[in-house]
């Protein structure tokens, strides 16, 4: 939600994980359609860039309703 | 979940999202000598222009001699060059210490938002003392430095935001009360970049 788009490699860096972790949950992200895959190629360089979909948006409101609820349940 | 598990959860997300949109590598300490160059520079045109012993305000020369014009144009692109190296040198150690890349997706937004209005007021200005148009030319460097800097302001601190408003202020203020260019260049690129480089030092270091 922070960003329009992201690539796989400023990911990976960002997210300090390794290739195989950041396939796997982007690959899990991708079959419940949350975000989309666009593949291009960049000077003969393969470039792979996420974007969230409109479930994914919704799903990561949803994901931070239900931790406040949480929270707010503590609270009582 | 326990609850401070689900405060540190919404905390590293925040986290997250702040930090892969926002450039925070910027010193605040950068922008206080960046300042203080500025200053430097607005004294010494002061000087070159008033001298030491007008006492009844008469000016020494008067802006558009050329001489004036070159060591204005040269104190200008100094201070520039000063502020620029310093800002990027500084930046980077900052990054290197926070162990983040200088040049990634937020430093290009940051680029490119603050590369039009820059480039069209530094053009703009070049065009205008080409034409010897010089009442405007603190105004439109102001002006167009506050819009660079607005605009910027959504890749980086938004403390940036208000200084690219004051900025404008002051350029407009500078439209206002014509004559008084030094003065409002020396509040603008010296004062005000001395104060907003001790709130960020406080507030982020």
């Amino acid at each position: 939600m922070a960003n329009d788009e992201y690539d796989f490699n400023s990911l990976k860096s960002i997210l300090d994980v390794t290739d195989g972790n950041l396939a796997s949950n982007l690959k899990t992200l991708e079959k419940e359609n949350y975000i989309e895959v666009f593949k291009t190629f960049v000077d003969r360089k393969p470039n792979t860039r996420y974007r969230r979909t409109i479930e994914g948006e919704k799903a990561f409101e949803e994901h931070l309703k239900a931790l406040e609820k949480l929270i707010k349940q503590q609270y009582k | 979940m326990k609850q401070e598990d689900l405060v540190k959860e919404i905390a590293s997300i925040r986290n997250l999202m702040e930090k892969s949109s926002k450039f925070i590598s910027i010193s605040g300490i950068s922008s206080v000598l960046i300042g203080t160059y500025a200053l430097l520079g607005a004294a010494y045109a002061y000087y070159e222009i008033y001298g030491f012993d007008s006492q009844m305000g008469y000016r020494d020369h008067y802006v558009n001699e050329p001489v004036i014009i070159v060591k204005l144009l040269v104190t200008a692109m100094l201070v520039l060059f000063a502020s620029i190296f310093t800002g990027i040198y500084m930046a980077i150690k900052k990054a290197k210490s926070n162990r983040q890349s200088i040049w990634n997706t937020t430093s290009r937004s940051l680029l490119y938002a603050m590369a039009v209005p820059l480039c069209t007021g530094g053009l703009f200005a070049l065009i205008s003392i080409s034409k010897e148009n010089y009442t405007a030319v603190a105004s439109i460097l102001l002006i167009f430095y506050g819009l660079a800097l607005t605009a910027g302001s959504n890749y980086t601190f938004n403390e940036i935001k208000g200084l690219g408003i004051l900025e404008i202020v002051l350029g407009l203020l500078a439209l206002l009360f014509p004559g008084n260019g030094i003065i409002f260049w020396a509040l603008g690129f010296g004062v005000l970049h001395i104060i907003y480089g001790i709130i960020v030092h406080k507030k982020y270091e």
